[in-house]
């Protein structure tokens, strides 16, 4: 299903060959180790602070939130799994690969915006999308609008905390962005690493 | 109908329809993908329950108001900086982002400082980079785009410092 297709025609020089981001499927990495440690301080300042009963309340609060945050997990990466296989990779190499120009970063922001759930579908579908051929730029829109102008947290959270009208009106400040911090991301990516990428894949 | 519950009918009604449509593509490809997301899942589920279950102390040790204080009365481009600074910082998920902002607002901080501190919140708050992004993305990938990402939050207080309140 996922065979890394070393040869496949790049369909531009430059495109990023990501070996295939294996996605997820990393051991424990550092990122969890500061995590842990973090958490570790944390909960050790809050006993110091609190007692066994402070450390037990967030316990239970956290555990509840978990379990709540669980079956949306399974969602996002079930959706990661079946974008990453549905999408056509010439197609979507073409409408968001490195010469997308302007129309690639454009798909990515609407995607993004339109896209459902929090971190935990926006950032498996994000990888699937890099993996089948999106370059770092219409990826970067794509993440930067799910973030700034996607409609999940807005109503959930934003909303409610902080109004109707702060929301909306931030977000419409928000609107160029995601298109500007992709073509940002494109425009630094070709200087950054000039077929970098393809070396790597050679050697 | 809540919201919470619109958003998961949209996010399991999309999970259905790409079902199908890989489903319609042969029931090799449909298995294929559903033991992909599973094993995704499987091996994302530690990390996430670490930091979702941690989150909260991590978010008790940090005392809200002197985050909302850094946002204080209009303090010009200093202040945006460091309300860029502060959102960064902020742990803890979405309530705790929001409600600081909108105690800021409450308290005299400035408006666009608070647009840089919410857009800055959502860009890079450490906590959501750490334990979502780089789990689930190429880790280049997220130190990148946080890098081209950093001018946004300024750009947003400036667009507000333009138009106006809202």
């Amino acid at each position: 299903m996922s065979e890394p297709s070393p040869n496949s025609p790049a369909p531009a020089e430059d495109a990023e060959f990501e070996p295939r981001p294996g996605r997820v499927r990393k051991p424990i990495g550092w990122s969890t180790i500061i995590i842990a440690a973090l958490v570790a301080v944390s909960a050790a300042l809050v006993w110091r602070r609190d007692g066994t009963d402070g450390v037990l309340d967030i316990l239970t609060h956290d555990l509840s939130l978990f379990g709540g945050i669980l079956p949306r997990v399974l969602a996002g990466c079930l959706l990661g799994a079946f974008i990453s296989e549905i999408l056509p990779h010439e197609k979507v190499s073409r409408s968001l690969g490195p010469k997308s120009g302007l129309k690639g970063l454009l798909i990515g922001t609407a995607f993004g915006a339109i896209l459902p759930g929090g971190p935990f579908t926006a950032y498996p579908v994000a990888s699937a999308l890099l993996a089948v051929g999106a370059d770092f730029g219409a990826t970067i829109a794509m993440v930067v609008s799910w973030t700034l102008i996607g409609y999940g947290r807005a109503v959930a959270w934003e909303i409610p905390i902080m109004g109707t009208d702060f929301t909306l009106w931030r977000i419409v400040i928000s609107l160029p962005l995601p298109v500007l911090a992709g073509a940002l991301g494109r425009f630094v990516y070709v200087r950054l690493y000039p077929k970098r990428d393809s070396d790597e894949d050679a050697a | 109908m809540s919201a919470a519950l619109l958003i998961d009918i949209l996010l399991w009604g999309s999970v259905f329809g790409v079902g199908l449509i890989a489903f319609r593509r042969g029931p090799p490809v449909f298995k294929a993908s559903l033991r992909e997301g599973s094993m995704d899942f499987i091996n994302i589920v530690p990390r996430i329950a670490l930091g979702v279950i941690g989150s909260g102390y991590i978010a008790a040790i940090i005392p809200q108001e002197v985050i909302s204080g850094w946002l204080g009365p209009d303090s010009g481009w200093l202040g945006v900086a460091t309300a860029v600074v502060a959102g960064a910082a902020t742990p803890g998920g979405p309530v705790i982002g929001f409600s600081i902002g909108t105690v800021a607002l409450k308290s005299g901080g400035g408006v666009p400082q608070v647009v840089a501190y919410v857009v800055a919140w959502a860009l890079f708050a450490f906590q959501r980079v750490i334990l979502w992004e780089i789990p689930f993305m190429p880790a280049r990938f997220v130190w990148f785009r946080c890098a081209v990402s950093v001018p946004f939050p300024f750009v947003a207080a400036a667009i507000a410092m333009v138009i106006g309140k809202p």
